[in-house]
């Protein structure tokens, strides 16, 4: 191992806060990572499995709250088995040595004639011990030290199979399992009355009675009903909305014409990565812009937050991607000491980003403020959700690349325009959830943010291509100014930068005369972006593809954020009155696979989720308000219009876990959108693939 | 007092005639199956059984189901005697956060008991209504057939 502690551990070292054990015979581990449908609580289970020699039963997950847990930021960018399970394997890991030496020296057997099994610790005379008659003992009051020794690869069990999900049953057999399935003694339902429009102000509730039983709660233009039963804050949300009286004016740009309004809007340039080889210089080269705009994290669940107040203290129960910064916030929006706030996480349906989640909870909070002892429960409407959760911003990608005489790469230019990518909480001054800006007094907006590179980028993740290339220009321009929130969703650049590298790389080869695998192979080097690339192209047929009217396959390649997975796609499609993607063919190398089964259903299902984005999913607004806010104005893809999907894992144990939610989806974008050329011979210049914005291409 | 059966035993809500079923089942009945999605019929979260169809419970006024037969989720089957559909979802490991499954299930029984042996298009076509963020589709379709293939529902 290391002789560094792995950066999770390092920011928590007491080994307690990460693992216990009970005299009755069980293993709590708690990670700082939360289950967001990712299978997480799976996964990190089987490596405590295995480094303690204990059977999965006996292993109990306590998830995050803020008074226990370790402190691991948000549970995002496919990071949770890099971080939590490396962390939590080096915890076991050393938990087990020092268990192992306590049981020798009372036992007299030598370290190395025990073993563990199943918790208990036997040596050549039976059991000298166990983890449970070690348990009271304070063994883990430690902190971790650098170079505890995990186990070999080829010495795991568990880990690297195909263990069930831990939580599925629940879910099957529709036992509560949810935040929305909660039902505290004394609860309160709550419902929220968001804004009519963008930037509103209250000016003011007329008289009127709200239905028997319900009650107002108002602070500044942030309105709330509050009932002991849910379909009476139902129908007093639905009077509340008669009775306010507000102040509205025009805020947004005209959607119709995003790409102009990106292009003037005032922003922050900076350089994502240059070089110039002194190569031979281009000399045939294509320029293409590549838009696509805000679409809407859409989650099946609308978002729910409960929260009940002691005084001048709050707890909060969040299906937050993370606890800790809510918390940050919260404390920040209700003007309280960060102590004073405590958030449990309970899970809520998948988010796949930073949706409603966190803003639900504040609006929990301040529903809940009058009513001291009382549990507040607030659940989001479907308007809210897709029509008030922060989106994924609307971008923009220039390309301009060019061939030398011999065919090779000679420049590439790739400049990106977007909002930020990431206004999670409790990273600035100011909080982001959306409540804040309409209390007394309000809040600024924060600005979204695009995180350095070395963070994994936010706008201009995925924006440098992987390829050879002699000159390379990677801009990107940050808009400063910001209509609709933006935040992260699932890859944040990444779909849109893989597409227009991807898009121009089929272009190139063209160029080049060259069939776009050889082509890509023959600027790679990278030999495990190659290796995924071929294997993909295997798994499709790439080389047998045939050339039937209006079907077609396209290919594209990407490592994650440059230092993460692996992946590539070929997509089929077939043209009808709209584009339909057929099948989808997956290869993907994620280093060490904790789980197979579930990474291939990460996997298949952001294939699936960038297959929707691509072809259907554009949020809509007018001056004033985002009107996609139903199933009908935001369609996502459904049962019939789903792809079959292949996915094949290049295994490699002995390489560092890569995380799995998020490296097919740009791939999938991009291979979907080559494909279209391949059918259609145009090629697609906006996002969603529509016949409309596909005839519109056409045009140019 | 809105009396009907409820996964096979008499229930008596008081609760007003134009209360959604929905929140009649999961509020007064103490039910989680059934989900709430978007509360007009259009995602598929809060399917039950209605006298064997599959139908959205999010604006079916309670009224509606007097006299008459209503399946949850947790009316099909437990972990200790699964329904067929249940452990073949579970075999096949098909969901991801599982908030879209509960209805899913309910639309994939009143398919297999009008149609035991469906291709993968009528899998398809009975799923229609249902959204699923996560994309475990195929999983899903999957583990229809497998349901249909390996065990008659009761
Ligand atoms: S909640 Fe009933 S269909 Fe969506
Ligand atoms: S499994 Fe998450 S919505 Fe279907």
């Amino acid at each position: 191992m290391s002789a560094t502690l792995p950066a999770s551990l390092a920011a928590n070292p007491r080994l307690s806060q990460w693992l216990g054990f009970t005299p009755d015979g069980a293993v709590v581990i708690r990670p700082g990572k939360v289950e967001i449908g990712q299978g997480i609580l799976t996964a990190l289970t089987q490596i405590a499995a295995d480094e303690l020699d204990v059977a999965i039963p006996r292993i109990r997950i306590e998830t995050v709250a803020t008074p226990t847990s370790p402190d691991e930021g948000v549970t995002s960018g496919s990071l949770s088995v890099q971080n939590s399970g490396v962390a939590l394997r080096h915890v076991c890991a050393e938990a087990r040595a020092i268990f192992l030496g306590v049981a020798a020296q009372g036992s007299g057997v030598p370290i190395e004639a025990l073993r563990v099994e199943d918790g208990d610790f036997v040596g050549p005379q039976g059991a000298v011990g166990s983890y449970w008659t070690l348990a009271e003992r304070g063994l883990l009051d430690g902190e971790a030290t650098p170079g505890a020794r995990a186990k070999p690869p080829a010495a795991r069990v568990t880990a690297g199979t195909s263990t069930a999900r831990l939580d599925l049953p629940d879910k099957v057999f529709g036992r509560p399992r949810f935040l929305h399935d909660m039902h505290p003694a004394g609860l309160l339902h709550a419902r929220v009355l968001r804004l009519p429009s963008r930037g509103a102000t209250l000016r003011e509730v007329a008289p009127g009675p709200l239905p028997e039983g319900a009650t107002l709660v108002r602070d500044g233009s942030f309105l709330a009903v509050l009932a002991e039963a849910e379909h009476v804050a139902d129908k007093a949300l639905a009077r509340l909305a008669r009775l306010a009286q507000w102040d509205e004016h025009d805020t947004l740009p005209d959607e119709g014409a995003m790409p102009a309004w990106l292009r003037q809007a005032a922003g922050e340039s900076s350089v994502v990565a240059e070089h110039d080889r002194g190569e031979a210089p281009a000399t045939r080269r294509i320029k293409r812009d590549f838009f696509r705009p805000l679409v809407a994290h859409a989650s099946v669940g609308p978002s729910c937050a409960m929260a009940c107040w002691t005084g001048e203290a709050v707890e909060v129960w969040s299906h937050t991607q993370g606890p800790y910064n809510l918390r940050l916030d919260l404390a920040k929006a209700l003007r309280i000491p960060v102590e004073s706030v405590v958030v449990r996480h309970v899970e809520g349906a998948g988010c796949y980003g930073h949706n409603g989640a966190d803003d639900v909870a504040l609006d929990a909070a301040l529903a809940a403020r009058g009513v001291p002892g009382r549990t507040v429960r607030v659940l989001w409407s479907r308007a809210d959700e897709l029509g008030w959760s922060p989106f994924s911003s609307a971008m923009l990608v220039e390309v301009e690349a060019g061939l030398d005489d011999a065919g090779n790469i000679a420049e590439f230019r790739l400049d990106v325009t977007s909002n930020g990518h990431s206004s999670r909480p409790g990273r600035g001054a100011l909080p982001t959830l959306l409540a804040a800006s309409t209390l007394d007094p309000p809040f600024a907006v924060p600005l979204a943010i695009n995180m350095p590179v070395k963070g994994g980028g936010g706008a201009q993740r995925n924006a440098v291509p992987i390829y050879r290339i002699g000159k390379l220009n990677i801009g990107m321009r940050t808009i400063t100014d910001m209509p609709i929130r933006t935040s992260a969703m699932r890859g944040l650049g990444a779909p849109v930068n893989v597409w227009a590298i991807e898009a121009a790389m089929d272009e190139l080869a063209g160029l080049a005369g060259e069939d776009p695998l050889a082509f890509r192979l023959r600027h790679l080097d990278d030999a495990r972006a190659a290796a995924v690339l071929q294997r993909a192209a295997d798994m499709a047929g790439w080389a047998q593809r045939g050339t039937a009217e209006g079907t077609g396959m396209g290919l594209a390649v990407a490592r994650y954020k440059n230092l993460g997975a692996w992946c590539a796609v070929v997509a089929e499609v077939a043209a009808e009155a709209e584009v339909r993607a057929t099948r989808i063919w997956i290869a993907a190398d994620l280093g060490e696979v904790v789980n197979p089964d579930g990474a291939v259903n990460q996997l298949e299902g952001s294939a699936i989720h960038a297959t929707s984005q691509a072809l259907k999913e554009a949020v809509r607004f007018d001056r004033r308000r985002v009107t996609s806010d139903s199933w009908d104005s935001y369609p996502i893809l459904r049962f019939s219009e789903v792809p079959k999907v292949d996915v094949a894992l290049i295994d490699r144990p002995e390489m560092p876990p890569l995380g799995a939610g998020e490296p097919a989806f740009g791939p999938t974008v991009a291979a979907i959108a080559n494909a279209i050329h391949a059918a259609l011979g145009v090629r697609p210049r906006a996002m969603p693939f529509t016949a409309a914005n596909l005839a519109a291409a056409m045009e140019t | 007092m809105i009396a009907f059966t409820l996964n096979g035993a008499p229930a008596a809500l008081d609760l007003p005639e134009d209360v959604p079923l929905l929140a009649a089942l999961r509020e007064a009945a103490g039910l989680s199956g059934p989900r709430f999605g978007c509360g007009v019929e259009a995602c598929g979260a809060c399917h039950v059984l209605l006298d064997g169809r599959s139908v959205p419970s999010c604006l079916l006024p309670l009224s509606a189901v007097a006299g008459r037969a209503v399946t949850t989720v947790e009316g099909l089957g437990s972990e200790t005697a699964p329904h067929p559909l249940q452990s073949a979802f579970l075999a096949e490991q098909a969901g991801q956060c599982g908030y879209c499954l509960s209805g899913i299930l309910i639309s994939a029984v009143a398919l297999l008991q009008a149609k035991p042996d469906p291709d993968e298009a009528e899998v398809r076509a009975a799923l229609e209504p249902h959204l699923c963020r996560c994309g475990s589709h195929n999983r899903i379709i999957r583990a229809v057939l497998r349901a249909a293939r390996e065990g008659v529902p009761a």
